[in-house]
């Protein structure tokens, strides 16, 4: 019999210390793999956030960095300027990027700095216990949202994909999701683009992966699955707001 | 017809008990094992009726703990 599927080359033997059913070991998972596929563990650069994947470092097997809160993609721009020959990614979760983080992602955007984000958009702030974060939907529970998010109070769920496609220095723009096995394909599919991207030099790559946070929802992590597509799906819609070929 | 045959292998230890690879299965062969503890203290995951695996690999797709390995077959 042929092995169809093993854990990959790209993460270390390290076991995640993830809550049960949590969407980041699959999203780390497709980051190693595509690294692996592409022959580029070697020469790849991983930024870690603040957040639940504050310890991604101790994850991906290429070389890591941690950067303080928000700032990953300035850190990223920093070792790609003067290692412009390695692969330099961030990972990075909606507290960090769409939150204290928004001026560093779009200004690196702005600059097309040639560095690729994973975005993991759960709609809430995860490590530090649930609070509302820029993402989180209209009605939706959190911490500091008991009574669910009022719009009039917190504005509306910010669209990270959306506001960085009217940037003319975004080459790579794609939303995927993680809530079952064909769009796990199809975001692995889209982290491989945005990593190619990169390599042919063609300026800033992020893919936002929607993702779910089982604990603070207060759902079962099948339930999380099913909450994601039938509430984060409509307002977030999944689909490429930007390719390298329109921008050229 | 070309039937396919499949086999998984579980990492027990390194499973979290969160059940989402029960739930992708096409031939519904995969179970919390009641009967068992792992090293974490939960159920882990198994499957009895090996035979009926087709090897499509949804179980390890979208497992998070990456603890499923597949092989795969293809009789003529």
């Amino acid at each position: 019999m042929a092995v169809v599927f093993k854990r990959t080359e790209g993460l270390t033997e390290t076991p995640f210390h993830y809550c049960p059913g949590c969407t980041h070991g699959i999203i780390h998972r497709l980051v190693g793999e595509v690294l692996e596929e592409l022959g580029v563990l070697g020469k790849a650069v991983g930024v870690a956030p603040v957040g639940c994947s504050v310890l991604a470092y101790d994850y991906f097997n290429c070389d890591m960095h941690e950067a303080a809160h928000g700032r990953a993609p300035a850190v990223a721009t920093g070792i790609k300027r003067v290692l412009p020959e390695n692969v330099v990614f961030t990972y990075q979760g909606d507290g960090d990027l769409a939150s204290i983080g928004t001026a560093e992602i779009v200004h690196a955007a702005h600059r097309s700095e040639n560095i690729t984000t994973i975005f993991v958009n759960n709609a809430i702030y995860g490590m530090t216990g649930g609070q509302m974060a820029p993402t989180t939907l209209v009605g939706q529970k959190a911490t500091t949202s008991p009574y669910g998010r009022d719009p009039k109070h917190a504005g509306m769920p910010l669209k990270v994909s959306e506001m960085l496609a009217t940037i003319p220095g975004a080459s790579y723009v794609e939303r995927v999701s993680v809530h079952n096995p064909a769009n796990i394909r199809k975001a692995k599919k889209a982290i491989k683009k945005a990593f190619e991207c990169q390599l042919s030099g063609k300026g800033f790559s992020i893919v936002e992966v929607l993702s779910t946070c089982p604990t603070n929802w207060g759902l079962t992590p099948t339930e999380s699955l099913k909450w994601l597509e039938e509430n984060m799906l409509p307002y977030y819609p999944l689909g490429n707001f930007r390719s390298p070929e329109e921008v050229e | 017809m070309a039937k396919a045959k499949g086999k998984v292998h579980f990492k027990e230890d390194l499973c979290k008990g969160c059940e989402l690879c029960t739930t992708v299965c096409p031939v519904n062969i995969i179970e919390m094992d009641k009967k068992k503890i792992n090293i974490k203290g939960y159920h882990p995951a198994t499957v009895k009726e090996m035979d009926k695996c087709i090897g499509c690999a949804n179980c390890a797709t979208i497992c998070p703990d990456v603890v499923i390995s597949v092989e795969r077959e293809i009789e003529k």
